[in-house]
């Protein structure tokens, strides 16, 4: 650790880890109510076990984002973090408002929780990932400005490099379109439209900025590479994104009563999103063939390749596959959707914060890299849930194909509820590559644990 | 080749297409709005369907049903619901939950007074009106 103030990051690691934890839980049981309809029925309905299983995805990955920030400005930087102590502050305050409110989700009923938390003065609550009552939406804007205030007078005291000038505008941008989450018109249409200002410039805006942002940074310390080079392909990723993607938001606009000259706009830079992806996925392997260091973390390594080759399957090729207007007609708001969302999410931003946490954590804890044993468990987690994953998506892909042949396509179509009796296999086998991939998600906690010894001493 | 373009000719590249697509898409979203009159059936944002959207959003039926294909995927899409089974049974259907069925999907009991369920069946006639440029393909949703 080159920085004494570094360290902070280790609570947010694990904190991140741990909701990770949680998220999958919830996942397996939501994936189980698929097939047993009435599984944990009224104790747990299905849309409560959704609110916990999204909201620990993104707070999980905000914690790791910021867990990463905290890592990586002040050593990008060359000056201690601001205020350490802000930092440990914040921690605490985001993690115990976001256990309260999932408490909050698992044990009072919604509608109640919306009255005692304010949302008859303000109604913010009721949309897909957004379903945090109004007091916690501005814990996270009072937690997002502090933690961005740490960062940014860290970074206005000391160096400023690309990754980090990229990291901070990547982290402002989610800040400032969050603030859009509070604005929820009557209108459902402008509901709609300003809804995905929040959604789609996250995860396929400003949040392609971070993951490129602790990508470029992995690979440098990995690598070895010149800097100079790899921020240049930086610039060159995170342009292809912006330039794509900010029009690329009109692929949500083909069927929600918007003009419908979106069908063109979204479908043709829609169609163009993968590519950012793609020179992310060349970057990353042309920066590890152009080594000029054996790095002792070979499963960081690991990630980072990964994450630039999922990323792309995920949010690139799979979000190819219903991006275009004529498609997504039939396939709008079907399991294909619910597939590409999952191998998208785990391929760009859940591979990026643990190959943040597989380079950094090492560090933190005194080593260069963790020993050759707990790095073969470590890759083992990789694999596991990687091609876990991947058949999760399989099989929803699957399910999705057969629902919209048999609900929308089909002379004789039926139902959503039999359409969903008939693909419940697809679902089974869904279900046990879930278990697989917690499975792998217990092989990683377990390589925290593993001694043996290291072939590099501390740093 | 790597001579000639430098990191810092990324870089403006980057803040010049950044800013002038996200003008773009400003200028866009004007014309979006301008335009939405003419298709989001705003004429009939009642009160009644207003609080209809704040039953919808504080029972969170997103959380398993689609609306205009947006939400969750366990139940059915809602924002033609209106023309696929009517107010009626809209109402009955919603009154006489949970079903009970052995292993079938379950939908709680929101114990909601007859104003409430108007105002649902008010918001839920709104959304099927919006000109969703013939989507969904077809009744099933």
């Amino acid at each position: 650790m080159q920085y004494k103030s570094q360290a902070v990051a280790k609570p947010y690691f694990v904190a991140a880890i741990g909701l990770f934890v949680g998220q999958i839980v919830f996942g397996l049981i939501m994936g189980l109510q698929y097939v047993v309809g009435d599984f944990l029925f009224p104790a747990l309905p299905f849309n409560v076990a959704r609110m916990v299983h999204t909201n620990l995805l993104i707070v999980w990955l905000l914690f790791g984002f910021m867990g990463a920030a905290y890592y990586m400005v002040p050593e990008e930087s060359e000056t201690e973090l601001y205020s350490p102590k802000l930092a440990l502050g914040l921690f605490w305050i985001f993690l115990v408002a976001g256990a309260l409110t999932i408490l909050g989700y698992l044990f009072v009923p919604y509608a109640t929780l919306a009255e005692m938390t304010g949302n008859d003065i303000l109604a913010t609550m009721g949309r897909e990932f957004l379903e945090q009552p109004l007091l916690t939406k501005i814990g996270i804007v009072i937690v997002a400005l502090g933690f961005l205030f740490n960062i940014s007078m860290t970074m206005l005291k000391g160096r400023k490099t690309a990754i980090s000038m990229v990291l901070l505008l990547g982290l402002w941008g989610l800040a400032i379109f969050f603030l859009f989450s509070f604005y929820n018109p009557h209108n459902l249409v402008k509901d709609k439209y300003y809804w995905w200002w929040v959604v789609h410039l996250w995860v396929e805006g400003v949040w392609e900025l971070i993951l490129g942002a602790l990508l470029a940074f992995v690979l440098i310390k990995v690598t070895g590479v010149d800097r100079e080079v790899i921020e240049k392909w930086l610039y060159v990723i995170i342009t292809l994104t912006l330039v794509t993607g900010i029009i690329g938001t009109g692929h949500h606009y083909y069927w929600i009563g918007a003009p419908e000259y979106w069908q063109w706009w979204g479908s043709v830079f829609s169609a163009l999103e993968p590519i950012p992806f793609f020179a992310m996925t060349v970057f990353a392997f042309n920066m590890v063939n152009r080594r000029r260091r054996e790095h002792p973390n070979k499963a960081a390594v690991l990630w980072a390749l990964g994450t630039g080759v999922m990323a792309f399957l995920g949010a690139g090729v799979w979000g190819f596959l219903h991006t275009l207007a004529p498609v997504n007609y039939y396939t709008h708001g079907s399991q294909i959707t619910a597939a590409h969302g999952h191998m998208a999410f785990y391929g760009a931003y859940v591979m990026v914060v643990l190959t943040l946490i597989s380079y950094a954590m090492p560090i933190l804890r005194g080593r260069a890299a963790n020993s050759p044993r707990a790095q073969v468990l470590e890759m083992w987690s990789f694999w596991l849930m990687t091609i876990a994953m991947v058949f999760i998506t399989l099989f929803l892909t699957a399910a999705g194909i057969l629902q919209v042949w048999l609900q929308r396509i089909s002379t004789a179509p039926l139902s959503f509820m039999a359409t969903q009796d008939q693909i419940s296999l697809f679902y089974w086998l869904r279900e046990i590559s879930g278990v697989i991939f917690l499975i792998g998600l217990v092989i990683y906690l377990v390589s925290f644990f593993v001694k043996g010894e290291s072939r590099v001493g501390a740093q | 080749m790597s001579g000639t373009f430098t990191k810092s000719m990324a870089r403006n590249i980057f803040y010049g297409g950044t800013v002038f697509f996200f003008l773009l898409f400003l200028a866009l979203t004007y014309d979006t709005n301008q335009a939405l009159p003419k298709r989001d059936n705003s004429q009939n944002l009642t009160p009644e369907v207003i609080a209809g959207k704040k039953i919808w959003e504080t029972r969170n039926c997103i959380g398993c049903h689609t609306l205009l294909g947006e939400g969750a995927y366990f139940a059915p899409e809602l924002g033609n619901v209106y023309v696929r089974r009517g107010p009626d049974f809209i109402k009955a259907w919603i009154q006489a939950q949970p079903t009970g069925a052995p292993g079938r999907r379950q939908m709680p009991q929101f114990h909601l007074s007859d104003k409430e369920l108007d105002d649902l069946v008010a918001f839920l006639k709104y959304a099927s009106e919006i000109n969703t440029a013939n989507w969904p393909p077809n009744i099933e949703g």
